[in-house]
């Protein structure tokens, strides 16, 4: 409790712990093509956060009702090496929000054309897999790990598919159909105040947080709400107008 | 049948390249980058710090834990599953009796420390390079350590000795292939890793272990050199 | 056996780093972080090497707080019990203060410990025991000993809580005074800040900054400078 007094005692001085900006993000670093392994890979870091995003293709069999479409498959690990709080085993409860949030902002902006990863209408898609892991945690993992998704998807090529067979050691020229790029800018509000880039110690005392997902024309395309407070109409507003103004930024970065 | 060329016109007693950072997870109490050729591993220390639950304690010394894993996409061919398997489960724990003769835990009663392995891409030799990272990681967060610790795997492909076996020589068909992944500590050169996956005569298997020696202290040197580099930097 | 040179591998105050050799030969003794092997000397730290005379002994540079008798250090309450307080040491091995470590007061049987210490809450204690088995007495009883009022906690190297103090306290004492702050270090790694948000932002980046470059030869110098560069700027914004 006491954390939480401090945390806003300064907030209303407009002062926050590492002396950011209300608005402002840490320094913002994305490296592509950081797994050779992968089909596309990308490492993002903001601040002392860092994520590493690897994409796989693989050859599958489409879902019934979508007998000519591809399929995405985004998840997200805690590794144990990220942090001394994360423990080793399955994937916990926000490690599959984070992947879920992930995949519904690429999902749902249609960031890929998935009618082009079908190979053979019912029978043969491309799979598209992608794996989310932490390397070291410090505050706002939403952000950096679907911007490493996006850095990475970007990044994949086409292993060489010949004969029904992957050669998984030959990249072809051929890129993911990207048509649209999603960006996610998670708000965070605490008191009457509202940040971006929360660091650990905002991240445990925040009453709601707010994960906007926006295409490049400014549209809304996913949300995530988060924290136990609730938020009233004009707060969500005014949330998603900050995310809007960052998501101009972010997108610099790609 | 003779074995002539290796990828990359190396020599047959000559390492691939190698990379090899310190102090790289800020949250981690020691950590480190090794990159081996096309093989990556990082590696992070959290502790002593308390063990749970009560019964895996020891009132003697302390716990090593070692958990290696590969990231999903860090695999040669299909996307790896997610979560412990065989081989990882094997791995972590040859990890363990790798560095543990090394290491002193005696001031750590019932404390543990743990070692977490990441692979992040891998072309062969990654529980070795998942060691060499360990090493460097235990001595960045300040681990009792009597000797450091080097692993590189030696062997024989067709009629050849050879170091650092890549994959394509650990799948070379013209001929029969040994792949011994070694550990050894720099001081004693004694080994604390030993496999063997291939046919190899007794008297083979001594040259390479010889040379498994010479390897070692090219890496030993390269370890060495990253944690200089970390404290170093702060002089 | 042919008598041999005894010969120094290292310098004073280089890093060393676990399996290196330090000196070959019998004239050199091994001190702390370094043990004999036959005729030579190895290290089994990373750390600072000590060239004393013929000893050579390694300070360290890294690694968690290991509680020793007579420290003084920071903890947090994370547990009450019967007769006490469990508190975190920074270290993998809590420590115990007992009802009668913590004041002379008398106290009832079953009384609320929580009114008097609440887990959260930070100590400033003594360590008067260690046992064999890492088990850990603390008492509040003593100078300066107290529970710390609300402020900003940071964790840094115990290796360099040394230098973050300075010659008898002179670099705290300079981080106290340009910032305004009240500063408390532990020697477990944990230090307590309390002022003007600013300001603690202030002490804290100058701390870190102490703890980074803490074996730059001129660093009093170096971070008086950092700290009046910092206070002109903010005087400068304040203005505006």
């Amino acid at each position: 409790m006491n954390k939480r007094k401090q945390i806003l005692d300064a907030l209303d001085k407009n002062v926050r712990f590492d002396g950011r900006k209300k608005d402002e993000y840490r320094k913002i670093e994305v490296i592509k093509g950081v797994s050779a392994t992968a089909e596309g890979s990308a490492t993002v870091k903001i601040g002392d956060t860092e994520v590493m995003v690897g994409v796989k293709l693989g050859i599958g069999t489409p879902y019934p009702d979508s007998p000519d479409s591809g399929n995405l498959i985004v998840s997200a690990e805690f590794l144990p090496l990220a942090s001394p709080e994360y423990e080793p085993g399955p994937p916990d409860i926000d490690a599959i929000e984070l992947a879920r949030v992930v995949d519904r902002g690429i999902r749902e902006a249609k960031a890929i054309d998935v009618k082009k990863l079908c190979i053979e209408k019912g029978e043969k898609i491309w799979e598209v897999s992608v794996d989310i892991c932490t390397i070291n945690t410090a505050g706002n993992l939403f952000d950096a790990a679907t911007l490493a998704t996006l850095a990475a998807l970007m990044d994949t090529k086409f292993p060489k598919y010949e004969n029904d067979e992957i050669d998984y050691k030959v990249k072809t020229d051929q890129r993911l159909p990207l048509e649209i790029l999603p960006v996610a800018i998670t708000v965070i509000k605490i008191g009457n105040h509202f940040l971006v880039d929360p660091l650990p110690e905002e991240e445990e005392v925040l009453d709601a947080r707010l994960t906007v997902t926006l295409t490049e024309d400014g549209s809304v395309c996913a949300l995530q709400k988060g924290g136990d407070q609730p938020l009233t109409v004009e707060q969500i507003d005014e949330m998603i107008g900050i995310a809007l103004e960052k998501s101009k930024e972010f997108r610099k970065l790609l | 049948m003779t074995y002539d060329k290796r990828p990359e016109g190396r020599k047959f007693d000559e390492l691939r390249p190698i990379v090899a950072k310190a102090g790289v997870i800020p949250n981690a109490e020691g950590s480190a980058y090794f990159k081996i050729g096309k093989t990556v591993a990082y590696a992070a220390v959290y502790g002593p710090r308390e063990l749970h639950p009560k019964f895996l304690q020891n009132p003697e010394k302390g716990v090593l834990r070692c958990l290696y894993n590969m990231m999903p996409f860090a695999g040669m061919g299909d996307r790896v599953r997610p979560g412990p398997n065989r081989r990882a489960k094997e791995i972590s724990l040859v990890t363990e009796k790798a560095i543990l003769p090394f290491i002193n835990l005696d001031r750590y009663p019932n404390a543990v420390v743990d070692v977490f392995i990441e692979l992040t891409q891998t072309d062969a030799g990654s529980r070795c390079a998942g060691i060499c990272a360990a090493a460097i990681a235990l001595a960045d967060a300040g681990i009792e350590m009597r000797e450091m610790i080097s692993a590189v795997a030696v062997g024989k492909v067709a009629d050849k000795i050879v170091v650092d076996l890549d994959y394509s020589e650990e799948i070379y068909e013209d001929g029969h292939v040994a792949d011994i992944p070694i550990a050894m500590g720099n001081v004693s050169q004694q080994i604390t890793l030993l496999q063997a996956d291939g046919y190899i005569t007794r008297e083979d298997l001594k040259k390479c272990l010889e040379i498994a020696k010479k390897a070692c202290a090219q890496i030993n040197e390269i370890q060495k050199k990253a944690l200089k580099q970390k404290y170093e930097g702060s002089k | 056996m042919a008598e041999e040179k005894s010969s120094l591998y290292i310098k004073d105050k280089d890093v060393v780093v676990p399996g290196e050799i330090l000196a070959i030969g019998l004239d050199y003794l091994p001190g702390f972080g370094t043990y004999r092997l036959e005729n030579k000397i190895i290290a089994s730290r990373l750390g600072l090497i000590n060239v004393d005379g013929r000893a050579l002994k390694i300070t360290p540079l890294s690694g968690k707080y290991l509680p020793k008798r007579n420290d003084v250090i920071i903890c947090k309450v994370i547990d009450i019990t019967l007769n006490g307080w469990r508190l975190d040491t920074n270290s993998a091995f809590p420590a115990m203060l007992s009802l009668k470590d913590a004041t002379s007061e008398y106290i009832e049987r079953g009384a609320d410990l929580s009114k008097i210490y609440n887990i959260g809450e930070y100590l400033m204690v003594k360590i008067v025991a260690v046992t064999s088995q890492m088990l850990v007495d603390v008492s509040l009883k003593g100078p300066g000993l107290k529970k710390l009022p609300p402020g900003r906690i940071i964790k840094v190297n115990p290796m360099k809580v040394p230098r973050i103090i300075g010659k008898q306290g002179s670099m705290v004492s300079m981080v106290k005074k340009v910032t305004g702050c009240r500063i408390l270090v532990g020697q477990n790694g944990v230090v307590w800040i309390q002022g003007d948000t600013i300001n603690e932002n202030l002490a804290i980046e100058t701390i870190k900054k102490i703890e980074q470059e803490a074996h730059v030869p001129g660093l009093t110098e170096k971070i008086e400078i950092f700290l009046k560069k910092r206070m002109e700027k903010k005087e400068k914004s304040d203005e505006k």
